[in-house]
Order: structure tokens, then C-alpha cells, then sequence
């Protein structure tokens, strides 16, 4: 018998068509999925990207899946604060140890619609609160490209299940730029989208207004077919859902003639190390080769957007994790009576991070900070959502930026709070904003990948693809020299 | 204590609670039955699992609306919801999703039985908590989840009241109307109406108001008034002693008959409000608001003023007849029918009301429909049958139901009109009775009611009086 | 603006997060290093601005009152820390005279 072909670095698109046409079973490609997993060592004795996984199940599922489907027989692994019914939903956190959720978040239902397998439980940031899949409480996730360094945060896990060659998609969540930029920093594509294209039912709240679906895939192609999946009106369980249907983002044009691009003076800054900048150079001219034409524009209140961020999501937070008080799930610890149990489980069991941003959270929205603080970031919030709807509006259709300034730090290597949360200082006002942004890999610096970030109009996510598309097919094997 | 209200004047101001009547909860589809195993009404949403999420229930906001133009309210065409924080364990968020600074409704106002109105300042929507239990399990408190998610609508007065008797009038007005806009079942008993009263005291002149408590824990109307005058009390004795009044929650306890205070470690609660980022503004049209205030049912002071007019009735029997929805409505409808509001009211209070307190029923069950009953009055108004005949075939009708003017011809009750057959009675009874046929013949006209007495027992109470009189009249050449 | 000891104190009782005293300090550090730049939203003079009035965003989806809620594939007890005859149970309150705030 000659050596089974590998399915997985065909991506998902091909994989399904294969699947409905049974020239491979879905078995096949589970057990191809684990047997990478374990070459790549994948749990805690190697990667570490992986928190839950149950070969047999993801095996018995993929025999009793009916053939059919967009993603018919793709394993796909999700990060471990979406819902499901099988494995864990730990949010990487001690205090959701173990905890197995008696429903599934709408995603988890869709995937499994389409055929999909889950084959695992990615590591993350506890709480989806990191930018580097350190703060987990379940140990870092490393970098299959380099694993004395950090994937990326806090969807660390998928994006390195992705790279690594587990599945082909993977889902993370995004708040502040958790999917771009562990994308990023792993060599693949990561996809924000629009807020509120994507149920958030079955995502375990960190910021609501600020929480998205993501979507990593090896191809623009892959991410696009899983978004294509993934969008549409979930109203009965998400009022935040955007009543609209899901449209086409797979696209085989590679033609941007009349597309105009432009480069945010902020995203470029004297700071930007010349590496980085000469990657972004050459995929601008890519992009200029398929016909876009570029404009220097402006989004001036850029440098606000981080202060705006870490008081919105902390004040968030802080209400969405009141939830976790040992009463009706999850880790309990006895205390001096009901206080004492509140204070010791919760103290046990959110890790440092977690208790920094609860505690800044509530800060924020104490009696005699709220106007200074809350309602202050609100109100920038707005303006710097009107910088972007004003570039829209001078005839730009799309933005082009650095996804991050440098590539993958090593593990360890960044202690301060503050300066993590730079990290996310490209990515962050697209939260904020609500507006489409995707990374994908444009290069090398010092060996190691890094992204370009394309931001579009809310629900332009169609351009933003089309950009994207173009880049990658234009930049070839480059993208990843 | 009247002493009290003689130095000190009593400023009242109460925050009404109250459960609308839907199917399910106000942020998840579960049902809100009453009275259910504990935790079997739960959820994801309302269990506050990690990753679910509210979406609000529709017919809560129709109640709600409803609720609102009821009591004279103007509706936000555009209300925000809000999270308040706060650690307890039947509240599973950790935070209730209510309102703070664009609720539902603002102003309003409800009307005291002497005409006064009291304001009211608002009207929001919220969540209720669930139930916790501190007796049942040695050591430990029992949380039962399947009130928590019931739709609320906070009522907020202004503080106008100036007496617990005023505050007693205001809550039994409040009452009535959300049960005539069907809204809520409004009970004390079953918690679906809760009331919490704020209260302080000050000299009569001050303008400033001093620092008011909050009392809870209070059952029923007449205890919330116990409850306040005792507060009241309270209040004007730590005035006279030179010191102020601490602001805290009290609670009463109607066994002692005490309010005392809550055993709370915390001052005065940091709710941390902020806007609800899971639901965007709730955004009611025009129109929306507009059709829900045309299909608003006449309200008691309203239909009051009608049957004072209308149909000539007494105020008592006025406050009988409109004292539940139900009961005017069914009224109405026997009107509809007899076209008669005097006789329908009689009937109605005399007849219908007193067989249902007997037996405890409610209207809507009552085995006779109103167009029956109007029916056999218009029988008994068109002299079909006597009245004495109308209670008979009454009575059979609850016993057995039918319609009246096939039991009366059942029964033998039916009225006989004819002018043959009254003659002939009449010439019956003139022979039998010879001598007082004669004197009346003679004119002694006294005798007409012994004669149509006889007639009437001849003919088995069947025979016409008013006709018999007529004849009789004839006969005696007047 | 600076936070102090007693504050961290303050809002960890609210956040029921328990701090040990001697990780105060360090909190308290940390706190006033990420709040210092906060400081920068000074720049920006306060206008009181609306909500963001999103042309996109049509006002809140409603559900219908049916009872359609998304079934628990696992019993409560089977997550629960400790459940006995259907209810959750939590250490007596102490307190459990206090009606608490929704009663």
C-alpha cells in the first residue's frame, strides 16, 4: 500500500470537495489530524496548543457524519472558550477546569452542519486576556515555527494548531487583535470580522462589544470559506447579531483595478523597525502590480485607541466574570461563609492578569471614576470610529498596515503590563471601530513571519478578501521569505 | 405617634415591583410558571453559563408598554438597558439587567379615590433575581433559579405621598389599573407585585427633604402602612434627639411588629451601572406605541363616570360593577342584550354576584352567559314572564344551563297574554267568588287584587297582572 | 489620577477577588502604571457626545414569547459543585435576613 496522500496541507476547501466525492473518508483525515498531533507534539509535552482532545470520539463522530456539507470531513479545532457539548471549555482558566458546557455556541452547531470534526480544544490566554498565550493557567502555547517563542494571544493555540498542521481552520475569538496578530506571528491567515457578523453565542464574554468570532486558515481562500460558514443572522440568541444573510467572500478574481488602499500614517511610525517597514513596502507594490492604487490618509486619534481599549474591556470583564462565583459551575472553594467562598474560589482561580483587568475593571466603573474614565473612553471610542467612516468616505476602500511592529517574542521575555498590551497596538482600533480586519503572512523578518493587516468597512468584508486574495497570490512562496 | 404628625410631616415615596404576565422570561425562553420543581425553568441564559447571552422577550415589552401609557406615562421612543453589579447568589450575572439612565417611561401619574394624582417619576424594565432559601438546609441557603429572568417593571412615585393611608390609596389604585390593563396578576401573596417604601420625616415648612430609609419585607398594603407610620416613628424620635437618621434598608417584621434594620455589612450599595453591551437600544416606533394605546381597555375611574351617567346607577352599586374588569364587562354585555342598565345591574349584583360568592367562582366561569341572562330579562321586560318566573327559570339555568325561553315553556312559566284565555280565567274566578264579583262590579275597586290573585292562582302565577288589571279594569266600566 | 492601598482593597471587596496583603503593593503598582496612561484621553475635551447613532444597526432584535430555550444537553447536577433535592446550594448567608437587592 503506498503512503496515504496528506490531506491537511491541502486546505479545507479541498479536502471537503474530496470528501463529498468519497474519494477519502472522514475518518481518514481525523486520524491524519491526530497522527500530526502527535508528531508535532502537540499537548502539553511539546506545542502545548492543545488543552482537550478524544481521538475516539473525533473518530466515531467522522464515521457517523452523514457525507455532505461546505467543510465535509475538515478537522477544525477551537479555541477553548467556545462552547461545545464535547471536550472542555476551560477558557484556559483554573476555574473552568474541566467544566464539559451542556450546550453548544452557535459556531460549534454550524461547523458540525458543514461537516466539520472537531478534533480539539486550543490553549489560550486565560480568558481570552493575554497576547501571548502566557497567562494561561494550563502553561504557554509555543510557536511551531520557533517554540522558544510565544504564538501569539490570546487565541495562541489555534493559531499554532493551524500552523503546525492539525486542521486546517481553527477558530479564535477577538477582542483586541487575538486572532491577527497570533496569525501573525505564526505564518498564516487570521480573519476578524465585522462585529456582530459572527454569533457570539456559545463565546465566553470577555468584552462584549468588543468580542468577534475569528477565523485562522492556512489560504485567504480557507478563511474565506469558513467566514462563508460561519456569518449570518443568529438573532434568536445574540441580539448583537446582525440580521443580515451570510454573502460570498470566495472569490477567484485577483484583479483590484479601481481599488483604492489606504496606508494610515499612524500605522507607519518613524518606530516602525526597518525590517518590518521594507516587508510592507514589497506588499504594498504587490498590491499596486494587481491594480490598487494607494493614498496616504489619516486616522488621528490612533494613539488613543490602547487607553480606550484597556478601560472599555477591563470595565467589561470585570461584569462578565462575576458569573464565575463557584455557585452553579466550575472550581468551588470553601471560605469563611459565602464571602469567604466568592473571594477564595475566585482568588484561586483567576490567574494575575485576569485579577489585574477585574480589578481595573471595576475601578473604572466606581462611583466617582465613571465620568472620567467610562464614560471619557466612550466618548473617544466614538470619534475614533468616525476617523475610520471618514476615510471610507474620501473614496478608500480598503486600509493596508503592519499587523504587528516585530515578529514572535520569546517566551518570557515581555513582564510588564503595559508593554504586552502594545502588542495589540495595530490591531485594536479595528475592535473598537467594529469594522473588518484580517492579517495575513507578507514576509520575514530576522526568519521569522510577519503580517499585513487589510481593514475594510463594516460588512465590506467581500473587498477585504479581494485585497487579501490578491496580496497572497501575488506575494506566492515570497510570503513566507 | 399622632403626635409625631403634628410636628413632623411624613414624605413618602414607594417603588412598586411587579411580574408581567408572559409565557417566558424576559432574556430567555424559559417558562415562567409559578410554583415549579426548583431550577427546572433554567437554561443556559438564565443560569448565566458561560457564553450565553440575553435576548429580550417581546410580549414583555408589549406588557410593559401597555403598563406605561395605563398610567399616563410618555414612552421613550428609544430606552437603554444597564447592568447593575452586585455579588449575591440567586442573582447568577453577578449583575441584573435592568435600566438607569433612558428607561421605559418617565412622569405619569396615578389618581387617589378623592381625585388628588400622586407623579410618578419612572417606569423601567428589569430582570427579577431568583429565590433563596435559608431555613431548609441546616448550614447552608438553597437557590432556586426559576424566578430569575421573570420581566419586572420598576414604577417609581415621586415622593408626594404625605400619609401611609394616602400610600395604601395609591397602591390599591396602582393595583387596579394594571389589572384592567391585564398586565400582571399583581398578588402580594405570590410576589408578583412587590413594594419597597422610602420614608422621612421633616418640620412642616422645611423644604429640603431629610435623609429617607427604604423598607422591605412588607406583605400586604396595610402592612406596608404599619410599616411606614412605625418607620415614620422611628424617624421623628432620632429628630427630636438631635441626631440623624442613618440611611439604610430596614425590613418589617409583621410578627413583632417592628421594622428593624437589615443586617447588611455594606453602606449604601456602588452599582457600577453601565450601558448593557449585549442588547442594543430598544427602539419603539410611533406606530408600535400608538396601536398598543388604541387597544387599551377603558379604565375603572373612566367607565365609572359612565355607568353613573349612562345608566343612572348608585354610586355603591358603580363601584360594584366596576370593581374588576371581568365583572363590568360581563355586565356590559348582558346590557348589550336586554338594553336595559338598571334591570342588568339588579340582576347582575342581586343574582349573578351573589350565586358566585357562594360558590367562589369568577365570572368568567359563571354557567350562565351574559347574552342568556340578557335574554331573559328582555323576557321578562317584554312581559314574556313575570319576574317571579324570571328567578325560577334563573335558578334553572345555573343548575343545568339552556337557554330561558325554552325552560320557561319547559317549566310552564311562560307568560299567558291571551285575551281569550284571561277571560276565561277571569269568568272562572268571577263565579267562584260571587259575591266579591259583585261588590267589585259595584265599585269597590280594592278588591281588583284579590280577584287577580285568584286569577293568579288559577292559572298558576302564568296569567299576565298587568293585563288581568287592564281587563278587570274594563269589565268594572272604568 | 493615583490609586491607593485602601482602594485596591476597596474594589477587590467589591470584585469579591480576594487580594492577599502582601501582593497589595505590587497591585498597587502595577494599577497606577497602566492607569498613568490613561492620562493621554485628558487631551480629548469632553463633549458629552451620544451614544454612536449607527445607521447600520437597526435598534434591538426581539424574541417571541414561546417557550423555545436552548435545552441542557448535560443535567444541572452533573456541573453543579453541590445540588441537593434540585437546588444550588451556597454557604448560609449570614447576612440572610437582608432581602438582598431584587426581593
Amino acid at each position: 500500500m503506498s503512503a496515504p496522500r496528506e490531506w491537511i496541507p491541502a486546505g479545507a476547501a479541498s479536502i471537503a470537495a474530496a470528501v463529498r466525492e468519497r474519494t477519502v473518508s472522514a475518518t481518514d483525515i481525523v486520524r491524519e489530524s491526530f497522527d500530526r498531533a502527535v508528531a508535532v507534539k502537540a499537548g502539553a509535552d511539546g506545542l502545548n496548543c492543545i488543552l482537550s482532545s478524544d481521538r475516539d470520539a473525533s473518530l466515531r463522530a467522522a464515521e457517523s457524519h452523514p457525507v455532505g456539507g461546505a467543510l465535509a470531513g475538515v478537522p477544525v479545532v477551537l479555541k477553548d472558550n467556545i462552547a461545545t457539548t464535547t471536550l472542555t471549555t476551560s477558557c484556559g482558566s483554573k476555574i473552568l477546569e474541566g467544566y464539559i458546557s451542556p450546550y453548544n455556541a452557535t459556531v460549534a452547531t454550524k461547523l458540525h452542519q458543514a461537516g466539520a470534526i472537531l478534533v480539539g480544544k486550543a490553549n489560550m490566554d486565560e480568558f481570552a486576556m493575554g497576547s501571548s498565550t502566557e497567562f494561561s493557567a494550563f502553561g504557554p502555547a509555543r510557536n511551531p515555527l520557533d517554540t522558544s517563542r510565544v504564538p501569539g494571544g490570546s487565541s495562541g493555540g489555534s493559531a499554532a494548531a493551524v500552523a503546525a498542521g492539525l486542521a486546517p481552520i481553527a477558530l479564535g475569538s477577538e477582542t483586541g487583535g487575538s486572532v491577527r496578530q497570533p496569525a501573525a506571528f505564526c505564518g498564516i491567515v487570521g480573519v476578524k470580522p465585522t462585529y456582530g457578523l459572527i454569533s457570539r453565542f456559545g463565546l465566553v464574554a470577555f468584552a462584549s462589544s468588543l468580542d468577534n468570532i475569528g477565523v485562522f486558515g492556512r489560504t485567504v481562500d480557507d478563511s474565506a470559506l469558513a467566514m462563508q460558514v460561519l456569518a449570518g443572522d443568529d438573532t434568536t440568541h445574540d441580539a448583537t447579531s446582525a440580521p443580515r444573510p451570510a454573502p460570498t467572500y470566495r472569490t477567484d478574481s485577483r484583479d483590484l483595478t479601481g481599488l483604492v488602499i489606504g496606508k494610515p500614517r499612524e500605522y507607519f511610525p518613524e518606530s516602525l523597525p526597518a525590517l518590518m517597514r521594507e516587508q510592507c513596502d514589497r506588499a504594498i507594490d504587490a498590491l499596486k502590480a494587481r491594480g490598487a492604487t494607494f493614498r496616504d490618509v489619516s486616522l488621528p486619534h490612533t494613539d488613543l485607541a490602547l487607553p480606550v481599549y484597556y478601560i472599555i474591556a477591563p470595565a467589561e470583564c470585570s461584569a462578565n466574570l462575576a458569573r464565575f462565583d463557584g455557585v452553579r459551575y466550575g472550581m468551588r472553594i470553601d471560605g469563611d461563609g459565602l464571602r469567604g467562598m466568592y473571594e477564595a474560589t475566585r482568588s484561586k482561580g483567576f490567574g494575575a492578569e485576569v485579577t489585574r483587568r477585574i480589578l481595573l475593571g471595576t475601578y473604572v466603573l466606581s462611583a466617582g471614576y465613571f465620568d472620567a474614565y467610562y464614560r471619557k473612553a466612550m466618548e473617544v471610542r466614538a470619534l475614533i470610529t468616525k476617523d475610520f467612516t471618514d476615510v471610507w468616505a474620501s473614496g478608500v476602500h480598503a486600509l493596508f498596515t503592519p499587523t504587528t511592529a516585530s515578529p514572535a517574542f520569546h517566551i518570557g521575555a515581555i513582564s510588564d503590563p503595559y508593554e504586552m498590551y502594545l502588542c495589540d497596538l495595530f490591531t485594536v482600533s479595528a475592535n473598537l471601530a467594529e469594522v473588518p480586519a484580517m492579517s495575513l503572512p507578507i514576509g520575514r523578518v530576522q526568519g521569522l513571519p510577519v503580517g499585513g493587516q487589510v481593514i475594510a468597512p463594516k460588512f465590506g468584508e467581500v473587498n477585504m478578501f479581494r485585497v487579501a486574495y490578491a496580496l497572497e497570490s501575488e506575494l506566492g512562496a515570497e510570503a513566507h521569505r | 405617634m399622632s403626635e409625631f404628625h403634628e410636628r413632623y410631616e411624613m414624605v413618602i415615596g414607594l417603588e412598586v415591583h411587579v411580574q408581567l404576565k408572559t409565557n417566558t422570561k424576559a432574556f430567555c425562553r424559559c417558562s415562567t410558571n409559578f410554583g415549579d420543581s426548583p431550577n427546572s425553568n433554567t437554561c443556559p441564559v438564565c443560569l448565566a453559563l458561560p457564553g450565553a447571552l440575553p435576548v429580550l422577550n417581546a410580549r414583555a415589552v408589549d406588557l410593559a408598554v401597555r403598563a406605561a401609557l395605563s398610567l399616563g406615562c410618555v414612552v421613550n421612543h428609544r430606552s437603554i438597558f444597564a447592568r447593575k453589579n452586585y455579588f449575591y447568589p440567586d442573582l447568577p450575572k453577578g449583575y441584573q439587567i435592568s435600566q438607569a439612565d433612558q428607561p421605559l417611561a418617565l412622569q405619569g401619574s396615578v389618581a387617589l379615590p378623592d381625585g388628588r394624582r400622586i407623579a410618578l417619576t419612572r417606569i423601567h424594565m428589569e430582570e427579577d433575581a431568583g429565590k433563596s432559601v435559608h431555613d431548609r438546609y441546616d448550614g447552608f441557603t438553597a437557590i432556586d433559579l426559576n424566578r430569575a429572568g421573570v420581566p419586572l417593571i420598576e414604577i417609581v412615585s415621586e415622593p408626594e405621598l404625605r400619609s401611609s393611608a394616602d400610600a395604601g390609596a395609591y397602591l390599591r389604585a396602582l393595583k387596579e389599573i394594571l389589572l384592567f390593563a391585564d398586565v400582571s396578576d399583581c398578588s402580594m401573596e405570590e410576589g408578583s407585585l412587590r413594594v419597597d417604601a422610602n420614608v422621612s420625616a421633616r418640620p412642616y415648612g422645611q423644604q429640603e427633604f431629610n435623609t429617607r430609609t427604604e423598607v422591605k419585607n412588607v406583605n400586604s398594603f396595610s402592612n406596608v402602612e404599619r410599616a411606614l407610620e412605625l418607620e415614620f416613628a422611628r424617624h421623628c424620635a432620632v429628630h427630636d434627639a438631635g441626631r440623624t437618621v442613618v440611611q439604610q434598608t430596614m425590613l418589617f417584621d409583621a410578627a413583632a411588629d417592628q421594622v428593624r434594620a437589615a443586617r447588611s455589612k455594606e453602606g449604601s450599595h456602588d452599582y457600577r451601572y453601565f450601558p448593557e453591551p449585549d442588547l442594543p437600544p430598544l427602539v419603539l416606533s410611533e406606530a408600535f406605541v400608538e396601536g398598543i394605546k388604541c387597544a387599551l381597555p377603558e379604565f375603572p375611574s373612566s367607565r365609572r363616570t359612565r355607568y353613573t351617567s349612562s345608566f343612572g346607577l348608585a354610586a355603591g352599586d358603580v363601584e360594584v360593577l366596576t370593581a374588576t374588569r371581568a365583572v363590568g364587562d360581563w355586565f356590559e354585555a348582558v346590557v348589550a342584550r336586554c338594553g336595559d342598565g338598571k334591570l342588568a345591574a339588579n340582576w347582575v349584583m342581586g343574582d349573578v354576584l351573589a350565586t358566585l360568592n357562594e360558590s367562589g367562582g369568577h365570572i368568567a366561569e359563571f354557567p350562565i352567559a351574559p347574552a342568556q341572562l340578557g335574554d331573559l330579562i328582555a323576557m321578562i321586560k317584554g312581559d314574556a314572564i313575570s319576574t317571579t318566573a324570571g328567578r325560577k327559570v334563573f335558578a334553572a339555568m345555573v343548575k343545568d344551563g339552556g337557554e330561558p325561553k325554552a325552560i320557561a315553556e319547559k317549566l310552564g312559566l311562560l307568560q299567558v297574554g291571551d285575551d281569550a284565555a284571561l277571560e276565561s280565567w277571569i269568568d272562572q274566578v268571577m263565579a267562584e267568588l260571587p259575591d266579591e264579583a259583585a261588590r267589585f262590579a259595584a265599585g269597590e275597586r280594592k278588591l281588583q287584587g284579590v280577584l287577580i290573585g285568584a286569577v293568579m292562582k288559577k292559572s298558576g302565577g302564568r296569567a299576565d297582572p298587568k293585563k288581568l288589571a287592564q281587563m278587570l279594569g274594563k269589565r268594572a266600566g272604568g | 489620577m493615583a490609586v491607593s492601598k485602601d482602594d485596591v482593597r476597596h474594589i477587590a471587596g467589591l470584585a469579591r477577588v480576594g487580594v492577599p496583603e502582601e501582593r497589595l503593593d505590587g497591585l498597587v503598582a502595577e494599577l497606577n502604571g497602566i492607569l498613568g496612561h490613561m492620562d493621554a484621553l485628558e487631551r480629548v475635551p469632553s463633549r458629552g457626545l451620544a451614544e454612536i447613532a449607527d445607521a447600520t444597526r437597526a435598534g434591538m432584535p426581539l424574541g417571541a414569547d414561546a417557550r423555545t430555550s436552548v435545552p441542557l444537553e448535560r443535567a444541572r447536577d452533573e456541573f453543579a459543585p453541590l445540588m441537593r433535592d434540585g437546588f444550588f446550594l451556597v454557604p448560609r448567608l449570614a447576612t440572610h435576613d437582608d432581602a438582598g437587592d431584587a426581593s
